[in-house]
Formats: C-alpha cells, structure tokens, sequence
C-alpha cells in the first residue's frame, strides 16, 4: 500500500460533513495580497494619502481656515523648507500655523504646505469620481453587449433614436420647446419599441410592420464599434480640446476624463460577460425564471468585477496624472485654489532658486500614483485564479 | 485574404465617418465662439464678426458647415482660421519638427527594452527582475512634466550646456561639430522624456512574452538536450516571443501626429503637439479638426497594419 499524506487522510474524515472551504475567498485573497510587499505598500501609502487628503480638506477649507493656503506674504517668498519666519514682520494671523514654513513658501510666499493639503483632495475626488464614472459607463456598455449581444437593433429602434436625435439638434438650433417635445417623442417611441415584442399575429403582417420589425446589426457590433470609435480619437488631446472649451471647473475635468476612458473596463466585462453566459449557473438561474436584470446584476457582475477593479485601480493612478498634466498646462481648477499641478506650474520659473517648488508637488504625485499602480498590479496578481490554485 | 482586406477597409471607413461627425459635434456644440476669443479688442466690430462668420461658413446650419469642412479637408483647401495659411502646409511643417524627436524615442524605446526585458525573463524573481519591475513602474508613475524639470536641472547643472529649444539662439557662425553638438543636446531631453513611458511598457511587455514562451514543452526540450544556455534563449525562445511585436510596428504610427503637448511646450519645440495646444487655446476649429482627423486615420492605419503584419508572420492565422 502507498502511503496516503496526513492532509488527505483528515479530508478522508470529514467526508460526512458539508463540503465548507478552510478560507473564504476573501481570506485566501488577502493571504495572497499580504505576501507581495510593494503592493502592501502601495496599500499604506494609499490610505495614507487618503487621510491626508480629508485632513486637508478639513485644514484649508471655510472661511477662516486653519492652514490659508490663500494667504499672500510678499515679503516672504521663496523660503526653502523648514526655514522659519520672520515673525516681527508677520501680523499674528499671517505666521504659520506650526511655526515654520514645512515644505517652502512659494514666490507669493504662500505657504507651500497648506497648499500642497489642499491639492491632495482635489487630486483624490478626480481620481475617484474620473473612473467611478468610467467604471460605471464601462459596466454598462460591456455588461449590455455581453448580455444582449446577440438581439438585433431593429429598424423602429433606429428611427425612434434618429427621432430623438433631430428633437436634440432642433434644441440646440433655438426651438426650445418643440425641440423637447420631439426629444421627449422619440424617447418615449424608443422605449416603447424596447419592450414592444414582435406581435404574433396570425393574419398578414402589413408591409409597414415587417420593414420597421427588420434587424439591422447586432447590440454588440453596434457597442463595440462605438468603443472602436472613441479608440481613434487621441485621448489627451480629446481632453484637452473639451476642458479648453468648457468654462473652468474641476468637475468637467472629472465627467470628461470619465467620458473618455471606458472603453477598457467595456470590454472586459463585455468578455466576461461572454464566457459566464454560457455557464451553467447562468443557466440554472434562468431556468428558476430569474429575470435579466436580476441575472446580470446578481449573479453575473461579481464574478466579472476583478479584472474591473484591476483596470480602475491603475485607471485612478492615470487620472490623476491628466489632472496634474492639465493643471500644469494651466486648465481645470481656477487659479487661487491649488492643484499639484499648478503648484508644480507656478515653480517652473524659479526651478534653480526654488527647486522645492518643483520636487514637492513632483515627488507627491510619483508616489500617489505609483501606490496606486503597484496596488492594482498586486489585485491583479492575487485576484488571478491560476496562482491562487499555486499558493 | 482580399475579402478581410475589403471589409476590414469599408469597416474603418465607416469607424472614420463617425469620428469625423463626433469631433465635428464636440468642437461646434461646446460653449464659446472662434470669434469671440477676443472680444475686447477694439478691431473686432460687429462688422468684421460677421466678416468673419460669413467667411468660414459659421453662419449657415451645423451640417452644411460639416459638409464644407470636409469638403475642403479632401481637396487641401483648408486655411487656419487665425492666420489663413493653408493647415496641411502648417502640418507638414510641424511635422518636420516632431519627426526627430518621434524617431529618436521609437529608437530608444526599442533598443532599451528589448534587452531589459529579456534579462528580466531568463533571470525571472533575481534582483535584476524585481528592480527593472519596480524601475518601470517608477517610470510609468513619474509626471512627464516632473521628469523634465528634474532632467533640466541635472543636464544643466552637470554639462553646463542649454536645453531648452530646437537649437541655441544666436549660434549664426558656428563650426559644423559644434552646431551637431548643440542640435544634439537640445534633442536629447525631450527624446528621453517621450520614451520613458514606452520602455518601461515595452520592457514589460517583452518580459511577460518571453516569460511565456520559456515555459513552453519545446524550451524545456532544447534544455534537456544540453544546447548552451544562449542558443535556447536566443535562438529557441526569443524568436517564437518576437512575433507579437511584428505587429506593434503598426501601432506606433499614430506617435506619428501626436507629438507630446506638455513636453513639446517645456522645450518650447516647435511641434505638433504645440501646434495643436495654440490651436485649442485660439478656437481654431480648422487646425483641431484636421489633427483630430488625421490622427484617427492613422490609428486605424496602424490596427491594419498591424493585422495584416499579423496575417503574414504567423501562418497558424487564417481568415
């Protein structure tokens, strides 16, 4: 006889008992992810950039902030870090809130520390709500292509939109009213065809029934040929041309970068959409007469949320970066109010009398973004099936 | 083989028209007129307004304003709105502008990253891997403005030479070597910085396929029959990694008009990427417009390109 390892004698035993895992799926995630180190520190760094981001949220916000990241002293400028100030030339409310200028003045004399706290939330919310709204489109568009790919658009679809469409144009043309009302019209129509089913008369289909109940193209040729489409445009001069011609605001930043980097998580979870279809718990609970939303959302997102979660993960790290790169060009958030960027751009003048106006901002954004990228490279690693069955 | 060809053409036509109309959309519906850039100058009257709105077509609806538009793009007519020189000439010349420091990247980019990743894979979990991984991530992290000032400030601390610019100002009657010397090192810094990103995803990229193909049954094979170590990577495995890269050379050709706006505007280099930043910041719909166009053409370019190259290096491949 062979001899049989202890493990699966012990497994032998509990045979009898309902087949539970040791670990859940979250534990045996973490014991994965706890193991590459740089990801766990990007993890630190991560959180901790988040604390102080809402601490300077709390710090330099109000009317009478306790770090003025506004407050100008001329007579103060360009102190390197860690100088003190020259307090019998400060009014009382002017001098520093520790004592000493942290990270510099800048050629304002402003102080560089309140102003770097401020710009780490507005680097944080664009981060955040940039690829909530992109996860959020991505989601949608792959999850209907994925889903519904195989229905066709029909030609009562088409013209419903194309209704809408000229309802839209006569809006923005001037005619206010009639334009909505046509808008309003064709949306109604579209989803009226929506969930209009093919009627199973028994008589003659009249002509007009059979030309508009006609398939065209399939949901997902048309969705996929619209992620081909956004792929063409070149992505930060998209951006650029859009913020340029929008009044200033850190939320259209926000929306446009959103509008123009879904289509990564569309497709991936339009091709897990594909192979989890096909599964047989899909089956099982359609079977039971679940419906589609409830399929889709229940049953089928969680299984296809991690490559997601992987793309949003590095997907901040690079929004964060357009923000910081359109704040240097001088676009987004208007000027008394400090971005990293904007800070890095107002220093670029003085880079060899003041290089702390280049290296502060500098190095915050490399190490924000760089534990954001080396977290999602570690989801990525310890979410992968094939090395989880390794460990 | 002809059909995919055809189809795939009528499909990227189609992809184009739709480009076409969508950036047309954004520009023309976005809040803001071209003539209302400067609306405090004394020389724009009311009348010259108009001048100029009959002049561009602005007064007439959107989709006769489309048709013109490209109307003229097709036939070379197209004149910038700020200057009414002709935007392919001004393209052209910009373009002459950008192609070194394009070329230049493509080269760093490529020679670096190949040999970087592949020592990464065959000595796959040593020091060396873990810190080129942790040096490309470094790269892709660092802002590309942040990088260029902390080059600037080395270079010029270090080599005392000037960087900023195509060329040193005032350099009329300068022997040929140093006039070369100097074209180099301004080219230098903005080369470097357009490919830091590439290397550090191309590195990646070249490791992970070589990764792949060493754990395949015939490496192990070549191994086992005692061929030295060079001719099994060399030889056995990174022939059968390159063939995913054959196609990345129709990818790279939309670097061709994009041209770093950020970068080229530190450098103050006369390219593309400025071109198209002053012409955001003038309204000038025709410029946009024609880069915007341009540069989906060559993306669409490159992806066929790229799958035809695809079509003909691996023969597995069948359409």
């Amino acid at each position: 006889m062979t001899k049989v390892p202890p493990d699966l004698l012990s497994g032998d035993r509990s045979m009898g008992a309902p087949l539970v895992p040791k670990q859940t799926r979250a534990q045996a995630f973490w014991q994965l992810f706890r193991q590459n180190r740089l990801a766990m520190a990007g993890l630190m760094i991560f959180v901790v950039f988040f604390f102080v981001a809402l601490t300077g949220l709390v710090l330099t916000s109000g009317r009478a902030p306790f770090l003025d990241p506004a407050q100008v002293r001329l007579q103060e400028k360009l102190r390197p870090p860690l100088s003190n100030p020259h307090l019998e030339s400060l009014t009382p409310e002017e001098a520093p809130l520790l004592g000493v200028y942290v990270l510099g003045t800048d050629d304002l004399g402003r102080d560089v520390f309140a102003r770097m706290l401020q710009g780490a939330w507005v680097s944080l919310t664009v981060g955040f709500v940039a690829v909530g709204i992109s996860v959020f489109i991505g989601i949608f568009m792959g999850g209907i292509a994925g889903f519904f790919g195989e229905s066709h658009v029909r030609v009562d679809h088409l013209l419903s939109i194309l209704i809408a469409c000229t309802g839209a144009g006569v809006m923005a043309g001037g005619g206010l009213i009639s334009g909505t009302v046509i808008l309003l019209l064709g949306l109604g129509l579209f989803a009226y065809a929506l969930f209009r089913r093919k009627a199973a008369t028994t008589g003659p289909v009249p002509v007009w029934l059979r030309a508009l109940n006609r398939e065209t193209l399939s949901v997902d040729t048309v969705i996929m040929r619209l992620v081909d489409i956004m792929l063409c445009f070149p992505s930060f001069f998209l951006i650029l041309t859009v913020v340029a011609l929008l009044p200033a605001s850190i939320y259209n930043i926000m929306i446009v970068i959103g509008l123009t980097s879904w289509m990564g998580a569309a497709r991936f979870v339009r091709a897990e959409f594909l192979s989890l279809r096909e599964q047989d718990f899909v089956t099982a609970a359609r079977a039971l007469g679940v419906g589609s939303f409830r399929i889709i959302f229940r049953h089928m997102m969680p299984n296809a949320m991690a490559p997601v979660l992987v793309s949003a993960t590095i997907g901040i790290a690079s929004a964060i970066l357009t923000e910081a790169g359109l704040s240097f060009l001088g676009f987004g958030v208007p000027p008394p109010h400090a971005t990293w960027g904007n800070i890095l751009s107002d220093g670029k003048g003085f880079i060899f009398d003041a290089p702390w106006l280049t290296f502060v901002p500098g190095l915050a954004i490399l190490v924000v973004v760089l534990s954001f990228n080396l977290f999602g490279e570690g989801l990525r690693d310890a979410l992968n099936p094939k090395l989880r069955e390794r460990s | 083989m002809l059909s995919f060809i055809g189809r795939s053409i009528m499909q990227k036509i189609i992809t184009l028209f739709f480009v076409s109309v969508v950036s047309f959309l954004i520009i023309h519906l976005a809040p803001g007129e071209p003539s209302q850039v400067d609306p405090l100058n004394p020389k724009f009257t009311p009348e010259m307004v108009e001048r100029f709105q009959k002049a561009f077509h602005l007064d007439e609806p959107l989709h006769v304003q489309y048709l013109y538009f490209y109307r003229d793009l097709f036939t070379g007519k197209t004149v910038s709105w700020k200057d009414n020189q002709s935007v392919l000439w001004k393209i052209w010349e910009r373009f002459l502008n950008s192609l070194p420091l394009f070329v230049v990247g493509t080269l760093i980019t490529w020679t670096l990253s190949f040999p970087v990743g592949i020592r990464a894979a065959i000595f796959r979990g040593g020091l060396y891997d873990r810190s080129t991984t942790f040096f490309s991530y470094l790269l892709i992290s660092i802002p590309g403005f942040f990088f260029a000032y902390v080059l600037i400030i080395f270079v010029v601390n270090t080599f005392h030479v000037p960087v900023i610019g195509m060329e040193t100002f005032g350099l009329g009657e300068a022997t040929w070597p140093n006039a070369l010397m100097d074209r180099v090192w301004h080219l230098l810094l903005p080369s470097v910085l357009g490919a830091t990103g590439g290397i550090a995803v191309l590195s990646r990229y070249v490791r992970g396929q070589m990764l792949e193909v060493e754990g395949q049954d015939y490496v192990r094979t070549a191994k086992a029959k005692g061929l030295p170590p060079e001719q099994v990577h060399y030889k056995h495995a990174l022939r059968n990694a390159l063939l995913p890269f054959v196609t990345m050379f129709g990818l790279i050709l939309p670097g061709l008009i994009g041209g770093s706006v950020i970068i080229e505007s530190i450098f103050s280099w006369p390219g593309m990427g400025r071109m198209a930043y002053e012409a955001i910041l003038a309204r000038d719909y025709a410029v946009i417009l024609t880069v915007n166009f341009m540069s989906a053409v060559l993306v669409l370019a490159g992806t066929f390109v790229s799958d035809l190259l695809y079509l003909v290096v691996d023969p597995r491949i069948r359409l």
